[in-house]
């Protein structure tokens, strides 16, 4: 049976310096961009997704789990922001908070709940725990059902950095993005990242070793689902809208398009998938369903010939890790 | 009462359509070790394959019955053929990935054609109007529903585990390569299996398409309360898919009559339950 990622280059100093060489280029990048005329909104909705695909990917790539369900990280801290800024009325900065925490609290239930099975059931109890979030926001009034929360204020983050503005909202995003990247960046090289990979490799001998591997999968998950809701949180500020769109089941599986189009347990790789799929959605917003169609074919071709993505292509062509 | 009977009724519709989506899932899990994803969207391919067999060749529901099935079963073995047979030996979640992606595909180019809006497909004349049962009225499309696809059900399980075809068939499920040695073509098996599943989801979409009405997203969210009713049942047992398909129709149903605010959501709620208290399912046997 072949894992879901094949690392095959093992992990160096040297691969550790090609991916803060690379880290670097892309910060550089994502801070030149308001000075190039290239729409901000659309970078900036991509930044949430990247961050959003990249906590998808610490479970999937690192953990080998697969969440069907990651829309409700999405969708949860979305409706929390936003109630929290449009009627609690807070600042930006305890909206932010407010999303990650019940983010972080739907993590440590859902987990507890879906960490009891692996593989295959895995995929699909995450994907019925959102459907069943899915309809339960639906039902309550806080959510405004069809019409979703709309019309969110943007304020004064820390009371001082108008996020109506698009710049300074650009920085903001781009300053929440590299966090949330570096943490999952720092989780992956750290002990427990390391332990992650034994499990996703073997998890009969990890447990053979004494590791308590449930422990280490459900922590996984929280610190997955809450970075996912950190992510949930920016998008508001920039859709100033949450709607049931962003708990539907088409966002999860929008999430691993992105993930599996950029490479699945590389770095770099949700980011460059995240980038691709927004654009294309971009460009095709005409065409309709059809979008549907080639986000479809897209999956049937990423699986069958280009299991690897962009970035797990180019790193096994240098033979480094991305 | 009589709403009570109704809701019943209605539960025991959606049962069976749990039931044999279910099952055809579990025979596919057996053999392929897939997750087929795009069982919901074959579904509705069988409630449209009659819609087209009656509107543009004007061949009726009892030819449809049997003729949507193999169509798109056939069309299911030509996908398994091009497309999931390159899946073998790679990690289960690339079929669960490799449907999806074919399920988008399918729904989207019907959504095309036909917008999100449901089609009508008549009741045929001899299953039209009604019986009174002294407690309830009975209509008799409903019921036959639940009768056929009860008697579907008997059959596909007593296919698998009473024929000499079913033998060799868990037998390949258990052993693939001794199988083969034996002189049975397996990878010939494998494909006939998911054209079986396939034809027995595309048989329940004719089966609601004079109910539910023919719509290319019908199978989208009807897929992800059969996958919950997988986890309930586990996909070990072919008895136990359709005990708990039936089983967790019916008390969709009882719900929709005491707490109808619940009645899209019990069954997911059932699930965490389950999970809860028997991880393993309620059939018990893991994969």
């Amino acid at each position: 049976m072949t894992a879901m990622t094949d690392a095959t280059v093992p992990v160096t100093t040297r691969t550790l310096r090609d991916e803060i060489i690379a880290f670097a280029v892309m910060a550089a990048l994502l801070v030149i961009v308001p000075f190039t005329g290239i729409y901000p909104y659309f970078v900036m909705q991509a930044l949430c997704f990247a961050l959003l695909a990249c906590a998808f990917n610490l479970l999937i790539g690192y953990g080998g789990l697969l969440s069907f369900g990651h829309a409700m990280f999405l969708g949860t801290a979305g409706y929390v922001t936003a109630h929290a800024l449009k009627v609690w009325g807070v600042s930006p900065e305890f909206g932010i908070l407010a999303g990650i925490i019940a983010a972080a609290g739907l993590g440590v239930i859902t987990g507890l709940i879906a960490i009891r099975r692996q593989g295959i059931y895995f995929a699909m109890i995450t994907l019925a725990l959102s459907q069943l979030l899915y309809f339960i926001y639906l039902q309550t009034p806080f959510t405004h059902g069809e019409d979703g929360i709309q019309g969110i204020p943007q304020g004064y983050l820390f009371g001082i950095f108008n996020l109506g503005n698009p710049t300074i909202l650009y920085y903001v995003i781009l300053a929440g993005f590299l966090f949330g990247f570096l943490v999952i960046f720092r989780t992956i090289n750290s002990p427990f990242g390391e332990v992650l990979k034994a499990i996703r490799e073997n998890e009969p001998r990890a447990i053979s070793l004494g590791y308590k591997t449930d422990q280490y999968k459900l922590l996984a998950y929280i610190l997955s689902g809450t970075l996912a809701g950190f992510a949930g949180a920016l998008k508001v500020f920039v859709a100033q809208n949450a709607s049931l769109t962003d708990v539907h089941w088409s966002m999860s599986g929008e999430i691993v398009l992105m993930t599996l189009v950029g490479g699945l347990g590389t770095v770099f790789g949700p980011v460059v998938g995240a980038f691709v799929i927004i654009a294309m959605q971009q460009y095709l917003a005409g065409f309709g369903q059809w979008v549907t169609v080639i986000q479809g074919v897209i999956f049937v071709v990423c699986v069958l010939t280009f299991r690897r993505g962009v970035i797990g292509e180019i790193a096994h062509y240098f033979r480094r890790s991305l | 009462m009589q709403a009570l009977y109704a809701q019943l009724l209605v539960g025991l519709i959606n049962g069976s359509f749990y039931a044999l989506l279910s099952l055809g899932l579990a025979v596919i899990f057996g053999m392929l070790n897939i997750i087929n994803f795009a069982h919901g969207a074959l579904y509705m391919m069988g409630a449209f394959c009659a819609y087209f067999l009656l509107n543009i060749a004007g061949i009726g529901y009892w030819p449809a019955l049997i003729v949507a099935p193999i169509l798109v079963g056939i069309f299911g073995m030509i996908l398994e053929r091009t497309m999931l047979q390159w899946l073998a030996g790679l990690d289960h979640l690339y079929g669960l990935l490799l449907t999806f992606g074919m399920a988008l595909i399918i729904q989207g180019v019907f959504q095309n054609y036909f917008g999100s809006s449901g089609l009508p497909y008549a009741i045929p004349d001899q299953l039209k109007g009604g019986m009174n049962l002294g407690f309830m009225f009975l209509p008799i499309y409903r019921g036959w529903v639940v009768v056929f696809s009860l008697i579907v059900c008997i059959g596909t399980w007593y296919l698998i585990e009473r024929t000499r075809l079913g033998a060799n068939l868990r037998a390949a499920t258990e052993n693939p390569t001794l199988v083969r040695a034996f002189g049975i073509n397996v990878p010939r098996m494998i494909t006939l299996t998911y054209g079986l599943g396939v034809g027995l989801a595309a048989l329940a979409g004719v089966l609601s398409a004079p109910i539910n009405q023919v719509r290319p997203l019908m199978g989208a969210d009807l897929i992800i309360v059969v996958f919950a009713v997988v986890v309930i049942g586990g996909m070990g047992s072919i008895m136990g898919s359709i005990i708990t398909g039936f089983a967790l129709g019916v008390i969709e149903g009882l719900t929709k009559y005491f707490y109808p605010e619940a009645s899209n959501t019990v069954v997911f709620v059932l699930m965490v339950l389950v999970l809860l208290v028997k991880p393993s399912g309620l059939t018990g046997r893991t994969t």
